[in-house]
């Protein structure tokens, strides 16, 4: 028994990699078991490992833990990434939420229609520098610091760091009306652990590539 | 100033159901303030008082909350429906988690297409006896303890009954096989201040109906 996190998902981002996100940022290494084929989950739901028959699954602390959001949780309380009180809480989760729900949009993109994925480029554009990136933004300039909530680094930098760069991966000039986003990402990309993450030869996963689209479906369907 | 928190939605559940919920569960007075028209919603936005131009939104505590689960966090916290320490927390945020992932399926179900109903709600009704539910008749099974997490009344169980009795409303005998969920809703109904929210004039709302969907088809633009 390592002690070690140990991480239950495909070799690919998903629903896991805020979560990989989260513990490197936290400094806490961890191992990864990949599901590669149907049989790999069935196995998984038939050993009762999995609460709800899916995953991420996260064996931490002598608990299985299964979905993600209940996961970032834990791990951000644990780690001290999630604000010193309940207000600080209140911010960072609403702040994280609508990362996750930017996330989403930009994780399902791979997955779509032919016929849609242009549509819905568009979508992930315009939320994300019309209704996303603004609130971010202001929130640095209203209040000068360096970290979205109480000056101190949260688990919010690291979600919404994770989402800038993957919506940089879409569009590449994404940022260019936000300034002090820009200035947010090089700051906390240069936090040693999180620098470290970002390194070649992590535990980072690559965007999705169309070709590993019908092997995902394989498992998941 | 009231002091008390002011909800900003539909009147219809949705997302807000359950805020309702966790709040008369706790035995929190809150008013509402229903948006019935797109102008209403706009005006909401214009004011810069909904952070991710979204409802629900809930003033509490001085804050414009918004996000469904940051609102929802941020209540059973304060009124100690989170378990005593992390790891009770850890519980409690796995058996919401399914009971949201449940409660979605049945929320967008009048959103269907009229052809693709029945299918989804066979499906429905597959995962909750066959994925879900046998999870909490097990979890009660397990520690024969009344309430789900560390044998005390917490945010998990008020979610439970709402999932529950959602799923009775899409097949009354949904909970026929699950003798420890039957006698866990009626245990959890005669809690006082859920009793109070089941009664007739609460301000639980209604399930869903055509003219609902269409009411929020044009304020949301779906």
């Amino acid at each position: 028994m390592s002690g070690k996190p140990k991480l239950y998902y495909f070799n690919g981002r998903g629903r896991m990699e805020s979560i990989r996100w989260l513990l490197a940022a936290a400094g806490v290494e961890f191992e990864e078991c990949f599901l590669e084929t149907k049989d790999d989950l069935t196995k998984l739901r038939k050993d009762g490992s999995l609460l709800f028959q899916q995953v991420p699954m996260v064996e931490i602390d002598g608990m299985k833990m299964v979905q993600s959001r209940a996961i970032g949780n834990y791990i951000a309380m644990k780690y001290n990434l999630y604000g010193k009180d309940l207000k600080e809480r209140a911010l960072i989760d609403m702040y994280v939420e609508a990362v996750i729900d930017l996330n989403e949009l930009l994780m399902t993109h791979p997955f779509q229609p032919a016929d849609k994925k242009e549509q819905h480029f568009a979508t992930i554009v315009d939320k994300a520098t019309n209704r996303y990136f603004p609130v971010y933004e202001k929130v640095l300039k209203d209040h000068g610091q360096d970290f979205l909530v109480g000056n101190q680094f949260s688990r919010a930098d690291v979600q919404l760091l994770e989402t800038l760069l993957m919506a940089e991966e879409c569009k590449p000039d994404i940022l260019a009306k936000f300034p002090l986003l820009q200035s947010f990402k090089a700051r906390i990309s240069n936090i040693p652990t999180v620098k470290k993450f970002l390194q070649p030869g992590s535990q980072r996963k690559p965007p999705l590539q169309e070709k590993d689209v019908p092997k995902l479906m394989k498992i998941f369907h | 100033m009231a002091g008390k928190p002011k909800l900003h939605y539909t009147n219809g559940r949705g997302k807000m159901e359950s805020i309702r919920w966790l709040l008369a569960a706790a035995g929190v007075e809150f008013e509402e303030e229903f948006i019935e028209t797109k102008e209403d919603l706009e005006k909401l936005r214009n004011d810069g008082s909904l952070l991710f131009q979204q409802v629900p939104m809930v003033e509490i505590d001085g804050m414009k909350m918004v996000q469904t689960r940051a609102i929802l966090s941020y209540i059973a916290a304060k009124y100690n429906l989170y378990g005593k320490d992390l790891k009770e927390r850890a519980w409690i945020d796995m058996y919401v988690e399914g009971t949201t992932d449940l409660m979605g399926m049945i929320m967008y179900l009048p959103f269907q297409p009229a052809d693709t109903k029945e299918k989804n709600l066979a499906l429905i009704i597959e995962r909750v006896t066959t994925r879900y539910f046998p999870v909490y008749e097990k979890a009660l099974k397990d520690h024969g303890h009344d309430y789900l997490v560390g044998n005390k009344l917490s945010w998990a169980d008020i979610h439970l009954l709402e999932a529950i009795l959602m799923a009775e409303e899409c097949k009354p005998d949904i909970l026929s096989a699950f003798p420890l969920l039957q006698a866990f809703k009626g245990r959890t109904s005669n809690i006082p201040t859920i009793k109070k929210f089941l009664q007739p004039g609460s301000q639980r709302k209604p399930p869903a109906d055509e003219k609902f969907v269409a009411i929020v088809r044009k304020i949301f633009n779906i």
